[in-house]
């Protein structure tokens, strides 16, 4: 739920819930954009020759 | 067939054969439970034993304690990656796995149990900001999503997959800033391991399960919080050496299994005595301020008073003094009863507060009411275990899950 949904309420626990969960899929999600796009830019500069 | 060049360098495994036999065995089980899946979904919810008096039953009993239970891999992770204790890593891989299987098994039960599956995303779309299981929900599902992220460098180190760069370098990427994504599973865990307790915890008409707190949260929030940290690496320990008597095969080393186990043991110390203090007050207090004494919620054979002395005593104090103790922890036969109590210990727990809840009458009126399950809801909570096995075994022959086996068993 967005705060432009019908259901949208401005108090606490709206704010508490999908603060939370939003926060949540925000680290997720931008953890993983880096870490994939991390590995484009090494692998496009020919770093992991498949040595681990 | 020839899988030998997908298997980790320096590591033995089983003929081909031999795995894909076993692999079939556990995959017939499966299949025993994707057709009780499917009848479910297609034919409704009539398949179970379900009733008005038990909305909750099996599948949220299963869902409670696999969710204890794969705790060790929040709390592992937590243990690693935020206090510092460095020799987890050697067990970390497997308690993330561990971890993955409980949780994936944990989301597959709840799509059955809602009947209208295609349905699932409403909680998120139209959520009930004023219930624990959106809390729930919402912490479940991204909790998941932390534990496949965790498990993917696992599949990425396959020793053909990191042959291709860029998933050498994304594996590499992930491992680098896996703290980050530690820490908000830990963040995570904590609230919806405790709002599962929290569910039965504020049911102000189900007497037997009702806790007085603070704020919004009844002291059943953070006891369960507390048990699967507890108990979760048990399980871990639990399921560790169980592979090592199928593969015949040492593959962690004493000291990581002891410190896991220590730890394991001083927090089922402290849990235990938290939770009988909350018994005896809510015995004391809380149950005759409702009307209630402690006999009837003991009323019957099944839900005896036995089955409170066995949740503390067996699954709780027994277990808990055996692994605080140096001499206990180390004696192979000591650690297996620890461990193996421990683990039934919290499932009773889960149990009592999901079943016994239901099954104890409320009204004057009404009597003790028993429920046996169907065999689909049966074979629905068989399936998850027969999964866990499946990627038990393909993880195990085709990913470096454990650090130290190749030293431990060298090659000649």
């Amino acid at each position: 739920m967005f705060p432009f949904s019908f259901e949208w309420a401005w108090d606490m626990s709206h704010y508490v819930f999908h603060g939370g969960l939003w926060y949540a899929l925000a680290i997720i999600g931008l953890g993983m954009t880096y870490c994939i796009g991390k590995a484009v830019i090494d692998t496009i500069q020919g770093k992991g020759g498949g040595h681990h | 067939m020839d899988d030998s060049a997908l298997i980790p360098k320096g590591v033995k495994r089983c003929p081909f054969r031999q795995f894909a036999l076993w692999i079939g065995i556990a995959g017939i089980v499966l299949l025993w439970g994707v057709y009780a899946m499917f009848l479910c979904w297609f034919k409704g919810l009539n398949q179970t034993n379900m009733n008005d008096a038990y909305g909750f039953a099996l599948w949220i009993w299963a869902d409670l304690a696999v969710i204890a239970v794969g705790g060790g891999a929040f709390f592992s992770g937590f243990l690693r990656y935020l206090v510092g204790k460095d020799e987890l890593k050697n067990i970390i891989n497997y308690a993330v796995l561990i971890g993955f299987i409980c949780y994936s098994s944990a989301l597959l039960i709840l799509a059955i149990d809602v009947g209208q599956p295609l349905r699932a995303w409403f909680i998120f779309w139209h959520a009930n900001v004023h219930s624990m299981l959106t809390e729930v929900a919402f912490c479940l599902s991204c909790y998941f999503a932390v534990l496949t992220i965790e498990y993917i460098p696992l599949i990425l180190e396959n020793r053909q997959i990191n042959k291709v760069p860029f998933f050498h370098n994304l594996a590499h990427n992930m491992h680098e800033i896996m703290a980050i994504f530690a820490a908000t599973g830990a963040f995570l865990s904590f609230f919806h391991q405790g709002s599962l307790g929290g569910v039965a915890g504020v049911l102000f008409g189900r007497p037997f399960s009702y806790r007085e707190g603070v704020l919004i949260w009844p002291w059943a929030f953070f006891l369960f919080t507390w048990s699967a940290a507890a108990y979760g690496p048990c399980f871990t320990i639990l399921i560790t050496k169980i592979t090592e008597v199928i593969t015949g095969k040492k593959l962690v080393k004493d000291n990581v299994i002891e410190l896991l186990a220590k730890i394991s043991g001083w927090m089922i110390i402290t849990y235990t005595a938290a939770k009988l203090i909350d018994t005896i007050y809510w015995a004391a207090v809380t149950a005759p301020s409702m009307g209630f004494t402690i006999d009837h919620f003991f009323g019957t054979s099944i839900y005896g008073i036995w089955i409170l002395g066995a949740e503390l005593i067996l699954g709780g104090i027994a277990p808990g003094l055996i692994l605080i103790s140096e001499k206990g922890r180390k004696s192979p036969f000591g650690l297996w009863v620890a461990v193996i109590f421990g683990v039934i210990g919290v499932s009773l727990n889960r149990w009592v507060m999901v079943l016994q809840t239901m099954a104890v009458p409320v009204l004057p009126f009404e009597e003790w009411y028993l429920y046996i399950p169907s065999w689909q809801e049966v074979a629905t909570t068989v399936l998850p275990v027969a999964y866990g096995v499946i990627l038990i075994m393909i993880s195990y022959r085709y990913m470096p899950i454990f650090p130290q086996e190749q030293e431990l068993n060298p090659i000649d």
